[in-house]
């Protein structure tokens, strides 16, 4: 049996194909104007790399915000249930799920089997997902990339109270006119981007073991910033934006049977 | 596949009616030689209503609601509450209020009618202001009833007669500020018919524990407003005699209020008025909210019963109680006001999360949504003191952000992605045939 499971994320398309339970191939391509050309060309990509013909997958289960859009998908599942199903697959023992994807931070409450048990999603602040960071990256001229590492650099604290991502850039250019070394400025904004996913964290509550998923999980200030905030290690998945996408698949698998 | 047999609700065209009545009655009783008040949806109507009986009301927080379902003249009103000066954080239905006030429009058709008094009690800080401001921008007389006694189960006789008093007063003020002489006989009847539609409208209430629920949310929310409206009047007591007969009549004739009921709701908070179709989107679920402390206990007046379940309140003519004197009309008619649900937990969330875990258990509830609503200050406060203990209750729950009156802080889409995500928890997949067109 063939599935796939396609993530329609904000900034970008995630497919991933499984075939008897085992990944065969995966893609990733920036989600761009046209969502409908961008879901084709991924699962395009995903199909090559599995060596199969889109044509033969039996089941393609979609998720993310464009879930109701993706092309040729036969069901769908919500964020937070690709996230869980997908997060018990890849590790067992996991009962929070943090997933912080472009425009959206979730903190996600699951028992062993990955049933959802309660959750949380970022409401009215934009200050707490991956565009956040992209934008004060672009503030301070530095690549993501660099941003990220930049932050591990620093060891002050310097508060950033804004709950709009707006004003948030507002304080960022206060502290530029400031002097504010980078690696301050850029430890500064990880640590507010912690600060309202870790207060979700809380709203659900605490249960070990704790995972972190979505694009933003490859920024290692972010990691960081969450890791001092609620002052325990995670577990950080080798592709962590590939976790819903897996997720999807695998219900795919069972909706087909 | 449907599996319930449903039908419309005959009481709906007289709820409409009765409603437009309300407005029309109170827009034209100047014509008539009338007097018109002005106050909220919990100040004690039954005390004017000694004036005579051509005296009529019109209570804000139905009327802000009014306003908030014509998004356009909601905005306008909105924001000339804003060019005022006035906070966008304020409470959406008096903003909304004020602003047709400014503009001299009235939701209903031509000019806002101008009030001859306030007559107010002080619920939250909003209420206090709202109608104080109005009578210093319409320069007519104002009289507000302190009612911060604690909540009921703390109630003792000191505590009654501040209300009890404060009442009196009350009257001796009206019968000065229009010239006319109190006729106690209307305020016991009045007295009577508020216990009457409140008691009943409980009963209503009561009956939505059946599977399948004989009324859906939705729907509750135009037929508890009469109670908003004028809970005194006759016509409203009587309306909601019919109004349960026909839904006792439901229940035992299995008459749903949707086809196939799976999973049974509640919500919390003034909804957001401008999107009610949210309760719609359940249904593609098979989900139905079957009410909320808000819709059963904002009117509703409800006691708990020997076996431990919440039921109507016995009234004082059900015990044989014989009403004929002004004090004891006063003081059952504050005893009853300050049992009711909604008015316990602005002293402390945790009465309110018991409430609310009581209805989960006996209207045999599958979740909660909690509107975190940004409009109301009084009844979102410690809200999220609930959400933690219906949480740990093991109740499931959601929450939303939103407004009951200011459509531009609630997100339509992102409030049903997440009831997505709630249903999916709960273990409910969208209907198939709905699922294509959704």
């Amino acid at each position: 049996m063939i599935t796939a499971g396609i993530d329609m994320g904000a900034k970008y398309v995630k497919v991933v194909i499984l075939q008897d339970g085992t990944v065969k191939g995966k893609a990733i391509v920036l989600m761009g104007f046209d969502p409908l050309e961008a879901a084709s060309a991924c699962m395009k990509e995903a199909a090559e790399k599995a060596g199969i013909d889109p044509g033969t997958i039996d089941h393609i289960t979609a998720t993310g915000a464009g879930r109701k859009a993706a092309p040729n998908a036969n069901s769908d599942i919500t964020d937070v249930g690709a996230a869980a199903k997908g997060m018990v697959h890849v590790k067992e023992g996991v009962h929070t799920v943090i997933d912080v994807g472009a425009e959206e931070g979730r903190a996600i409450k699951i028992d062993a089997e990955g049933k959802v048990i309660d959750f949380a999603v970022n409401e009215k602040c934009a200050a707490g997902a991956g565009a956040f960071a992209e934008s004060m990256s672009r503030a301070l001229e530095v690549s993501l990339e660099e941003f990220g590492k930049l932050s591990l650099q620093s060891d002050k604290s310097i508060p950033m109270n804004a709950q709009c991502a707006v004003f948030a850039e507002s304080e960022v250019v206060s502290l530029v006119h400031a002097k504010t070394p980078k690696r301050d400025i850029s430890r500064a904004v990880h640590d507010a981007i912690a600060s309202r996913i870790v207060s979700m964290v809380r709203r659900v509550g605490i249960n070990n073991d704790i995972a972190l998923i979505g694009g933003v999980s490859h920024n290692p200030g972010f990691v960081d910033a969450i890791q001092r905030s609620l002052e325990t290690d995670l577990i950080v998945p080798e592709e962590p934006d590939y976790v819903s996408a897996l997720g999807a698949a695998i219900v795919a698998g069972e909706r087909n049977k | 596949m449907n599996e319930y047999k449903t039908e419309p609700l005959k009481s709906w065209k007289k709820a409409k009616e009765l409603r437009q009545k309300y407005y029309e009655d109170y827009q034209n009783a100047h014509a008539k030689g009338g007097i018109r008040w002005t106050g909220g949806a919990w100040s004690f109507d039954a005390i004017p209503a000694g004036l005579g009986n051509d005296v009529y009301n019109i209570t804000g927080e139905p009327y802000g609601a009014s306003i908030a379902f014509d998004k356009k003249l909601s905005m306008e009103c909105l924001e000339a509450a804003e060019a005022k000066g006035w906070a966008r954080d304020l409470c959406s239905y008096m903003r909304n209020y004020w602003g047709s006030m400014y503009l001299n429009k009235y939701a209903f058709g031509g000019e806002y009618p101008q009030p001859d008094f306030c007559f107010q009690d002080h619920i939250c800080c909003s209420h206090a202001k709202w109608y104080q401001h109005v009578a210093e921008y319409k320069k007519i007389p104002y009289f507000c009833i302190d009612v911060s006694v604690g909540p009921y189960k703390d109630l003792d006789e000191d505590r009654l007669m501040f209300v009890v008093n404060q009442m009196h007063e009350s009257i001796e003020w009206l019968e000065k500020v229009t010239g006319r002489k109190y006729q106690d006989e209307l305020l016991i009847e009045a007295v009577k018919n508020e216990m009457r539609s409140t008691s009943v409208w409980a009963e209503i209430c009561y009956l939505n524990m059946n599977k399948p629920a004989p009324l859906d949310e939705k729907t509750m929310y135009s037929l508890y407003v009469h109670g908003t409206l004028a809970k005194h009047n006759k016509e409203i007591a009587d309306f909601y005699e019919e109004l349960r007969d026909e839904v006792k009549y439901r229940v035992d004739n299995n008459i749903a209020a949707i086809p196939d009921e799976k999973c049974r709701l509640m919500s919390d908070t003034q909804p957001p008025w401008g999107f009610l179709k949210v309760f719609r989107y359940l249904e593609k679920f098979g989900a139905i909210s079957v009410g909320s402390l808000y819709t059963f206990g904002l009117i509703g007046i409800w006691e708990n019963k020997p076996d431990g379940t919440w039921g109507p309140r016995t009234t004082p003519m059900q015990k044989g109680e014989n009403i004929t004197t002004r004090d004891q009309a006063l003081r059952l008619l504050a005893d009853w006001n300050l049992c009711k649900p909604e008015w316990q937990h602005f002293y402390d969330p945790n009465l309110k999360t018991e409430m609310m875990l009581q209805i989960v258990k006996q209207w045999k509830l599958d979740g909660v949504m909690l509107h975190l609503n940004r409009g109301c200050e009084g009844l979102s406060c410690g809200i999220m003191e609930n959400r933690l203990g219906i949480a740990e209750a093991g109740v499931p729950v959601m929450t939303f952000e939103g407004n009951m009156g200011d459509e531009r802080e609630f997100d339509e889409k992102r409030t049903v992605t997440r009831i997505d995500s709630f249903m999916e928890t709960l273990g409910y997949d969208m209907q198939e045939e709905t699922a294509k067109t959704a």
